[in-house]
C-alpha cells in the first residue's frame, strides 16, 4: 500500500500535525519507504494465531473501585501554558 | 576515585574509607570538566547532589546505610523527579518540572542514591544514536584508533550510556523499548539489563511505547548493574504492569556460575553483513561458557527476521497514543493558533523533532480505520509467533547467548539519510521486548579500530538471575579493562 499526497495530508490531520505543503513530498517518500519495507510481513502465515496484545505474561490486575488520589489542583495546573485561575486556556471554541 | 566500581564505592563508603561529599564531588567535577565535549547531560544538578552527599555521609555516620546510599547516578532525562526539569530530550517538554517523582527514582532515593542530574537521549527515547534529542547529540567517550571523528554513543539511552562510561556517574538509569538500554550499553563498553517487563514500574516514565517499555540499570560491571536492579525493581500498585513478584538478590545470583547451564545459540542470528569480528566474539564467548562448565546447544528462533518490521507497527501505533497527550494546553511548550485546532496542530508540528513526527504518522496511520488489521492486528500475531519461538527454546535451554549489535558505534555524520537504516541497530535486540524478556549487554572485547564490542544474554521471563549468572561469567572470562579513549590514562 502507497501513500498520496493527499493521504499523508489526512494522517497529519489526524495526528493534530501542522504540515506544510513543501514537506508533503519528502514525508510521503519517507513513510512509503518504511511502509514498504514493513510489507515483508505478508509472507508470515499467522492463520488462527491469537493476537499478543501487551507485554505483560501476566493478567491485568483489577484495583478496588475507590478514590486513591486528589484534591491537586494546583499541582495539576502548576505546568500549564496558560490558566486562568483554576482553568487551563485556549482559544474561542464557541462564537 | 574514578577507578572504584560502584560495589566498591558502596563498602568503601560503609568502612568510611571515602566520604560521600568527596565521591560525589569527584563526579561533579568530572561533570563539570566533560559534559561541554560530551553532552551527557541536559541538565546537571550539583547543588542538589552534594546536598544529597551530606546527607547521605550523616546517614552513614549514624550506621543508617542504606543499599545505595552516597552513591551518585545519572537520570535518564525520561524519569519524571520532582522539581527537577525532565525534557524527555523534547522541545516541548522544556519548560516541565514535574510535581512528582517516578516510582524507580522513589526507590533508588530511598536506598540512598545521589543523582548528579538528567541524562540525555533521544527524543521521547526514539533513536539508536541520540541524535534526535532536541539538546544535542552525545558524543561517545569511545574513538577510534587514530581517528578522533566524534562516534555516537547509542541510544536512546546515549547520555546515560555515556556518562557511565567517561566516568561522569557511577551508574545510571535508563529506559528500553527496542534496545535503547544494550544497544548504547554495547556501544560504550558497558553493562545494561533490560529487566523482564512488569520488574520495573513504569509510572513516572515517560511514555514511549507502553507495551514495552521496561527501565532498567547500565553501569560499569555485571555486579553494579544486579545491585542498581535491586533498587530499581519491585512492585507498584500504580502500574497496571508492574508484576507483584519478590525481588531476589541479583546481586547474589553473579557468583553462581554457570555450570550444568544449557546455553542456546539461535541460528538465526548470524546476519549475512554482520562483521567479521562480532561473529568471532560471539563464538568466544560461547567458548568461555561451555570451558566453564556450560553445555552449548543450537536452537532456532525462525520469526526473528520479522522482529524490526513487527516492532515499527506495534511502536510507533503506541507511541501515536502515549504522544497525543501533548496539547500545549496542559503541560509543556505552546504555540499559537487561530482556533483550538490549529493551537494543537502548530504545538505539536514545533514541538516535536522530525523522528517522533514520522512515527506519530506511522502509527496513526496503521491505527486509521481501514488498515487496523492489515498492519496492526497482523503486527501482533506476528509478535505472537515471535514470543512462541522463545517460549519453545526455554523448554529445552536456560538462556541465549547472542551479538548485542550488528556493529560497533559509527560516526555521528553516519546512517542519517534513511530511517531504516538506524533501525536496523536493534534487529537483536528488538525480539526480546516483543517477548518481554530480560537481556543483558556486557563489553566483551574491542575490535580491530579499538572499539568495544558487546554480547547479549537473553533469559526466561523473570529469570534475571541466571542472566546475571551467565553475564558476570562472561565478564570474569573477557576481563574487559580497557578505558575510552576520553579516559585512557587518566584513570585515577
Amino acid at each position: 500500500m502507497s501513500l498520496d499526497p493527499e493521504a499523508v495530508r489526512r494522517i497529519a490531520r489526524l495526528a493534530r500535525l501542522r504540515v506544510d505543503d513543501g514537506q508533503v513530498a519528502q514525508i510521503q517518500g519517507e513513510l512509503n519507504g518504511i511502509l514498504g519495507w514493513i510489507d515483508q510481513l505478508n509472507e508470515v502465515d499467522v492463520e488462527g494465531v491469537e493476537p499478543l496484545t501487551g507485554g505483560a505474561l501476566m493478567a491485568m490486575r483489577l484495583r478496588d473501585d475507590v478514590v486513591t488520589d486528589g484534591d491537586q489542583a494546583e499541582a495539576v495546573l502548576a505546568n500549564a501554558p496558560d490558566r486562568d485561575g483554576p482553568f487551563y486556556t485556549v482559544p474561542k471554541v464557541v462564537e | 576515585m574514578f577507578e572504584l566500581s560502584l560495589a566498591q564505592a558502596r563498602d568503601a563508603l560503609r568502612a568510611r574509607k571515602i566520604s560521600a561529599r568527596e565521591l560525589t564531588a569527584a563526579y561533579v567535577g568530572a561533570i563539570e570538566a566533560l559534559n561541554p565535549e560530551i553532552n551527557a547531560y541536559i541538565t546537571p544538578t550539583p547543588e542538589l547532589a552534594l546536598q544529597a552527599a551530606d546527607a547521605a555521609d550523616e546517614a552513614l555516620a549514624r550506621g543508617h546505610a542504606g543499599p545505595l546510599t552516597g552513591i551518585p547516578l545519572a537520570i535518564k532525562d525520561l524519569f519524571c523527579t520532582k522539581g527537577v526539569r525532565t525534557t524527555a530530550g523534547s522541545k516541548i517538554l522544556s519548560p516541565f518540572i514535574p510535581p512528582y517523582e517516578s516510582t524507580v527514582t522513589a526507590n533508588l532515593l530511598r536506598d540512598g542514591a545521589v543523582f548528579l542530574g538528567k541524562a540525555n537521549l533521544d527524543e521521547f527515547a526514539m533513536g539508536s544514536s541520540n541524535l534526535t534529542s532536541a539538546y544535542g547529540p552525545v558524543t561517545n567517550p569511545w574513538t577510534r584508533h587514530g581517528d578522533n571523528r566524534p562516534l555516537v554513543p547509542g541510544g536512546s539511552s546515549g547520555g546515560s550510556a555515556a556518562a557511565v562510561a567517561a566516568r561522569m556517574a557511577l551508574g545510571a538509569t535508563a529506559t528500553d523499548t527496542g534496545g535503547s538500554i544494550r544497544q548504547p550499553a554495547a556501544f560504550c563498553g558497558i553493562v545494561g539489563i533490560k529487566p523482564t517487563y512488569g520488574r520495573c514500574s513504569r509510572w513516572g516514565v515517560v511514555a514511549f511505547a507502553s507495551s514495552l517499555d521496561q527501565a532498567g540499570p547500565v553501569a560499569r560491571t555485571v555486579e553494579d548493574a544486579a545491585i542498581l536492579l535491586g533498587s530499581m525493581a519491585g512492585f507498584d500498585a500504580k502500574d497496571s504492569t508492574s508484576a507483584d513478584i519478590a525481588v531476589p538478590d541479583f546481586a547474589a545470583a553473579c557468583k553462581r556460575g554457570v555450570r550444568g547451564l544449557r546455553i542456546g545459540v539461535p541460528r538465526e542470528y548470524r546476519m549475512d553483513g554482520m562483521a567479521p569480528e562480532i561473529e568471532a566474539l560471539w563464538q568466544q564467548g560461547l567458548a568461555w561458557l561451555r570451558d566453564a562448565g556450560a553445555t552449548i546447544v543450537d536452537v532456532s528462533l525462525p520469526h526473528t527476521k520479522y522482529g524490526l518490521a513487527t516492532y515499527y507497527i506495534v511502536a510507533p501505533a503506541e507511541a501515536s497514543s502515549n504522544l497525543a497527550r501533548y496539547d500545549g494546553v496542559r503541560y509543556g511548550a505552546r504555540s499559537d493558533g487561530h482556533d483550538l485546532t490549529a493551537l494543537y496542530e502548530n504545538t505539536r508540528a514545533d514541538g516535536f523533532g522530525a523522528e517522533v513526527k514520522r512515527r506519530i504518522m506511522i502509527g496513526t496511520y496503521v491505527l486509521s480505520a481501514g488498515y487496523y488489521d492489515a498492519y496492526y492486528l497482523k503486527a501482533q500475531k506476528v509478535r505472537a509467533l515471535i514470543l512462541k519461538d522463545f517460549t519453545d527454546v526455554f523448554r529445552d535451554v536456560d538462556a541465549l547467548v547472542t551479538p548485542a549489535t550488528p556493529t560497533a558505534a559509527f560516526g555521528q555524520g553516519d546512517r542519517m539519510d534513511d530511517p531504516i537504516t538506524m533501525y536496523l541497530n536493534d534487529v537483536f535486540t528488538v525480539p526480546v521486548n516483543m517477548a518481554g524478556l530480560p537481556g543483558l549487554a556486557l563489553p566483551a572485547g574491542l575490535d580491530a579500530t579499538g572499539l568495544p564490542l558487546g554480547l547479549q544474554v537473553i533469559g526466561k521471563p523473570f529469570d534475571e538471575e541466571t542472566v546475571f549468572a551467565v553475564g558476570a561469567a562472561l565478564e570474569r572470562a573477557a576481563g574487559f579493562t580497557a578505558l575510552p579513549t576520553l579516559r585512557a590514562g587518566a584513570a585515577a
